[in-house]
């Protein structure tokens, strides 16, 4: 009985780690990051497709969500995190680094240029979204591999 | 001479079971007056069934931009597990391409799998769903095609081991798998629900990566867009029945959606070779989305 009271407390412990441990894996990480782009562009088209109420914090914050994550991403993809995790993360990211940093980089700038005017109204929002949801594709096309 | 008897009556009946088969699958023509009945080419029509059916994506070379997605000169390869097929010239080219193909050559191969030289063609050519298309639609995609730029591109032939590179054999695999009629039963079809039907399993040729296959290469209806592995490398050919934990929590405005932009409910992209299709989902009719999108909400879960 104390034997198998241990032993289910060693595996709890292991797995708990083992889940801490995948959490902080950068795999993990950037899947989240990108979560977060998505949430926040679903808060931009619920505006745009007139789903929600035009709400200017909500842009601001959303837009804001994603800049932090366009200007952290590229730095996400430290050597040995090609596989695991279930990753869709392309072996250009590797191959053409500085190319893949290009693309994150226009990603950032195309959010701060939407930043530094955001829409001031409904009918701005889905212009402003489209912008944006061209270099989602532009860079999934080339360095993300679905699965 | 029993024995002699029984081998040799064997041997007749094998050679007149096999010309027999051969007979029965020998490549088919479809009447001529099938052809001449149609009415003069909408090219509007025909050019939403170019993009319904995805021409380009296989056609245009390989990588090119999209502005020259309209030149269909042949040459992508399709890797698979019966060998390599490469793409063939379809620009109106007179040697290159399909110039000289009457609309009857055109429409056999469409409907029937079989060449201007009377050939079975290969499945990689997806035949077993534009064999579903109206003949109208044909006609109107062939006078579009002419109206595209020519390409004097000779694309390579196919790279495929013995048994696969004998083209007699095809007769069997139309044997078995090529069939006209509806995929699935639908329950209640509005008009809607009719449309998308037509759309994703004659020119959409959706079931041709959704749908799993077995091991003789043909599609298994009974998991009739229930996805499977991805043939042309990692990963799988998602599900798009409406099952319950799956693709049945994307609404027909999700899927209508995803279409017309290329994301879904939670804003990831299109990926894979979905990019080039959504691409040409994109430049259909929102009408024509719709109607995909009611028929992918009216079919059988799997």
């Amino acid at each position: 009985m104390k034997f198998r009271t241990l032993a289910a407390a060693a595996m709890i412990a292991a797995f708990g780690a083992g889940v801490v441990v995948a959490a902080d894996e950068p795999q993990v990480v950037r899947q989240e990051m990108m979560k977060k782009v998505g949430g926040a562009m679903g808060a931009l088209a619920g505006i745009a497709k007139g789903e929600k109420p035009f709400d200017a914090d909500v842009v601001k914050a959303s837009l804001t969500t994603m800049d932090e994550v366009a200007k952290a991403f590229p730095d996400q993809f430290p050597p040995g995190s090609e596989t695991g995790a279930e990753t869709e993360a392309g072996p250009k990211i590797w191959e053409d680094a500085a190319g893949f940093k290009a693309e994150s980089d226009k990603f950032a700038a195309s959010i701060e240029a939407v930043l530094a005017s955001p829409p001031a109204d409904q009918a701005a929002v889905g212009p402003a979204l489209g912008s944006l949801g061209a270099s989602c594709k532009s860079c999934h096309e080339v360095y993300r591999v679905k699965k | 001479m029993t024995f002699k008897r029984i081998v040799s009556g064997l041997v007749i009946a094998g050679v007149v079971g096999g010309g027999a088969f051969l007979w029965l699958t020998q490549p088919q023509r479809l009447p001529a007056d099938v052809w001449t009945a149609v009415n003069a080419p909408d090219l509007a029509n025909g050019e939403r069934m170019y993009h319904a059916g995805g021409c380009a994506s296989c056609h245009a070379a390989p990588g090119a931009p999209d502005d020259q997605k309209n030149v269909l000169a042949g040459g992508l390869a399709l890797k698979s597990d019966f060998g390599t097929f490469h793409a063939p010239n379809i620009s109106p080219d007179e040697t290159a391409g399909i110039g000289q193909w009457t609309l009857a050559e055109f429409g056999d191969a469409m409907k029937q799998g079989t060449g201007r030289d009377g050939e079975h063609l290969y499945p990689s050519f997806p035949y077993a769903s534009y064999a579903h298309m109206t003949v109208q639609d044909i006609a109107d995609l062939y006078g579009y095609l002419k109206t595209l730029p020519a390409s004097a591109n000779v694309a390579p032939g196919h790279d495929l081991p013995f048994p696969f590179n004998v083209r007699l054999v095809l007769g069997g695999w139309k044997w078995l798998y090529l069939d006209d009629g509806p995929r699935v039963e639908l329950a209640s079809a509005d008009d809607s629900v009719k449309r998308g039907q037509y759309l994703v399993e004659g020119p959409g040729h959706c079931g041709e990566c959704h749908t799993p296959r077995d091991i003789l290469g043909g599609l298994k209806t009974d998991q009739w867009l229930a996805g499977g592995p991805n043939p042309e490398g990692e990963g799988r050919v998602p599900d798009i029945t409406p099952r319950e934990g799956g693709f049945g929590s994307w609404s027909a405005g999700d899927i209508a959606s995803y279409l017309e932009t290329g994301f879904t409910p939670d804003f990831d992209s299109v990926g894979g070779s979905m990019v080039a299709v959504q691409k040409n989902m994109a430049a259909l009719s929102k009408e024509d989305r719709d109607a995909i999108a009611a028929y992918l909400k009216a079919i059988p879960a799997r």
